[in-house]
């Protein structure tokens, strides 16, 4: 264990990356006085299949980044968990990734890979789990031609501090596929940022999270469009219920000079369940080619609808059973593309608990 | 036998311009078996009418009563009317995203039956009632109302009233929107609903085709408020005839 140095810039929350999050219950994470924990707590479920390997090992990051904290993460952490999946490996069951260790005095700085070589297909699945104070520099490659569907479930408890970034490259004709689901922690932060490499590549930002009470999420998107003709879609959907819940929703999308050809949709809606809570949801297109094929967003922050609970109310559905279905069916459209019945069943019933527990003033 | 009573229904809206009256004192009696019609042109309050006995929110009850055998229906919430036997087929229903057909009418049957109807029996139900209306199979799996075309939701509105088995109807401009195969579809659902279950019906509508295919042992007119004119289905012939111009200009 060492304490880490301060030779780095400290956000004060005036920057306009920091500007929503609440640093003071970051636990040291962004001001250097976190206490690096020795942890090393990302592990494979079950037998890896051939063709997979998952291994720590030294390797430089293949990304820039200007965010403190994973400056931090890269500049302490001893090696990086790299999942590979070799190039031509076609692969039909997920690979389970998970972290289930964890603790509050000490933070864990990880540094994790994972890379497709050319037309490799998988998913994976990361299951976040526990009590626990992390910062994650997560890095993906796609080799030309592969893809990837990549799931990450934010399961934690109640007091879990979790800030990552989770930036994928996406090479020549490769297709890339995230669904992010937060649905526990204190504070969570992610930065799902995707940076294109060649023509024909193609990402899908999908994403869920329910805050109650105190909790506060973050999803900070990014597309850098610097290469012709790829194509990306962006869409985040979240409920907010309890006093002081808050979420943030930023989705930013660059399209360079370079880029002519591209096709951009990006889409965030928020449903407020209760008085007391704050969606933020900020889109942000920045287009410097007029040679496009689309390039469009949509932001929307509303109640229950009065009419869809009418409708099934008046078919003898009670108020509670009749929020419960409007909530599941809001989340179903994004929930439903994980593919896995289990996981899905799992993410429903922890919303429907949550729902309740908020309780009758939603 | 059940009765539904409306007695002297006084009902406003808030508008931008304050709380506007828009029933000014309905009686209406309505018991199993039987169909009345209430016709009228557009703007009279049929729709409140229909929406005020449902329970929507948006509207207040000023004055009157409502009751369903007895039991005060304006006392109840909006899910304990349905319990209690009334059913309202919508002008225009409204989608409900994410929810399947299937899940929806599920939840529905178990709410109203007050237990989970058995899935191998549930499964037959709701087919048999899908094939009787023409829908496609495919139906039970789309979300509620979403993309749904207009005949398709007038359709779901009449498969929910055979399948839900209700005391009373109403059916509010259930034949707006319909081609004459569709009108002729759901007219027949209605029938049967009707005869399985010694139904009650409020058929609100504009137009006199309807009731061709669906006939009213009672015809209300309604107008500016309140029913203006009452008789048997001879009174649907002369509207047809006269139009509404009468009854507006009083």
């Amino acid at each position: 264990m060492s304490v880490l140095t301060t030779n780095y810039l400290t956000p004060t929350g005036r920057e306009e990356a920091w500007r929503f999050t609440p640093l003071k219950r970051l636990r040291g994470l962004h001001d250097g006085t976190a206490v690096q924990s020795d942890r090393e707590s990302l592990i494979t479920k079950g037998a890896l299949p051939s063709g997979v390997t998952f291994i720590r090992e030294n390797l430089e990051p293949l990304s820039a980044s200007d965010d403190v904290i994973i400056e931090r993460v890269r500049g302490s952490a001893s090696s990086v968990a790299h999942l590979a999946i070799a190039a031509n490996t076609e692969l039909t069951e997920p690979i389970f990734l998970g972290r289930s260790a964890g603790g509050m005095d000490t933070a864990e700085f990880s540094r994790v890979r994972i890379s497709l070589g050319t037309h490799a297909v998988a998913t994976v699945i990361v299951e976040n789990t526990t009590d626990t104070v992390l910062a994650e520099d997560l890095e993906i490659y796609l080799a030309p031609g592969s893809n990837l569907k990549f799931v990450t479930l934010q399961e934690f408890e109640s007091k879990s501090v979790y800030t990552a970034r989770h930036h994928a490259i996406v090479d020549k004709d490769a297709i890339f596929k995230s669904i992010t689901v937060t649905v526990g922690g204190d504070v969570v932060r992610i930065l799902p940022t995707v940076a294109f490499k060649a023509p024909g590549a193609s990402a899908d930002l999908l994403g869920v999270y329910f805050a109650t009470a105190g909790q506060f999420f973050e999803h900070r998107n990014h597309i850098d469009h610097a290469v012709p003709h790829a194509k990306s879609n962006v869409n985040y959907k979240g409920a907010l219920a309890g006093q002081d819940a808050h979420t943030v929703w930023i989705g930013d999308v660059l399209i360079r000079a370079a880029a002519e050809g591209t096709d951009t949709y990006e889409l965030n809606r928020n449903l407020l369940l209760s008085d007391g809570a704050r969606a933020d949801s900020v889109p942000n297109l920045e287009i410097e080619t007029g040679e496009i094929v689309g390039a469009g967003h949509a932001s929307t922050t509303g109640r229950f609808d009065d009419e869809q609970l009418f409708y099934l109310m008046s078919r003898g559905i009670a108020m509670a059973d009749a929020r419960r279905l409007v909530v599941r069916g809001f989340f179903n459209e994004i929930v439903s593309e994980i593919g896995n019945e289990e996981i899905q069943h799992r993410i429903m019933d922890r919303i429907d608990n949550e729902l309740e527990k908020a309780g009758h003033n939603v | 036998m059940s009765t539904l009573e409306i007695r002297n229904l006084q009902v406003s809206v808030n508008t931008d311009d304050g709380m506007v009256e828009i029933l000014k004192g309905v009686d209406l009696t309505i018991k199993s078996g039987e169909t009345h019609a209430i016709m009228g042109p557009n703007g009279s309050g049929k729709s409140t009418l229909a929406y005020s006995i449902a329970g929507h929110p948006k509207y207040t009850i000023t004055g009157g009563t409502v009751t369903l055998d007895g039991a005060d229906v304006l006392e109840m919430s909006v899910d304990e009317r349905a319990k209690a036997g009334l059913f309202l087929a919508m002008q225009y229903p409204v989608e409900v995203p994410g929810v399947s057909v299937s899940n929806f009418l599920r939840t529905a049957a178990t709410a109203l039956r007050g237990e989970a109807p058995k899935l191998r029996t549930w499964v037959g139900e709701v087919k048999s009632a899908m094939e009787a209306l023409n829908m496609d199979p495919a139906f039970a799996t789309r979300n509620v109302n979403e993309g749904f075309s207009g005949g398709e939701k007038k359709r779901h509105e009449i498969m929910q009233l055979e399948l839900l088995k209700p005391k009373m109807a109403i059916l509010d401009e259930t034949d707006s929107g319909l081609d004459v195969d569709a009108l002729r579809i759901v007219s027949e659902g209605v029938n049967r609903a009707k005869n399985a279950n010694n139904l009650g019906v409020i058929l609100i509508t504009h137009y006199t085709r309807i009731l061709r295919y669906i006939k009213p042992d009672f015809v209300h007119v309604f107008a500016n408020g309140r029913i203006v004119e009452q008789g048997g289905p001879e009174l649907a012939e002369k509207l047809e005839a006269n139009g509404y111009a009468d009854y507006v200009s009083k």
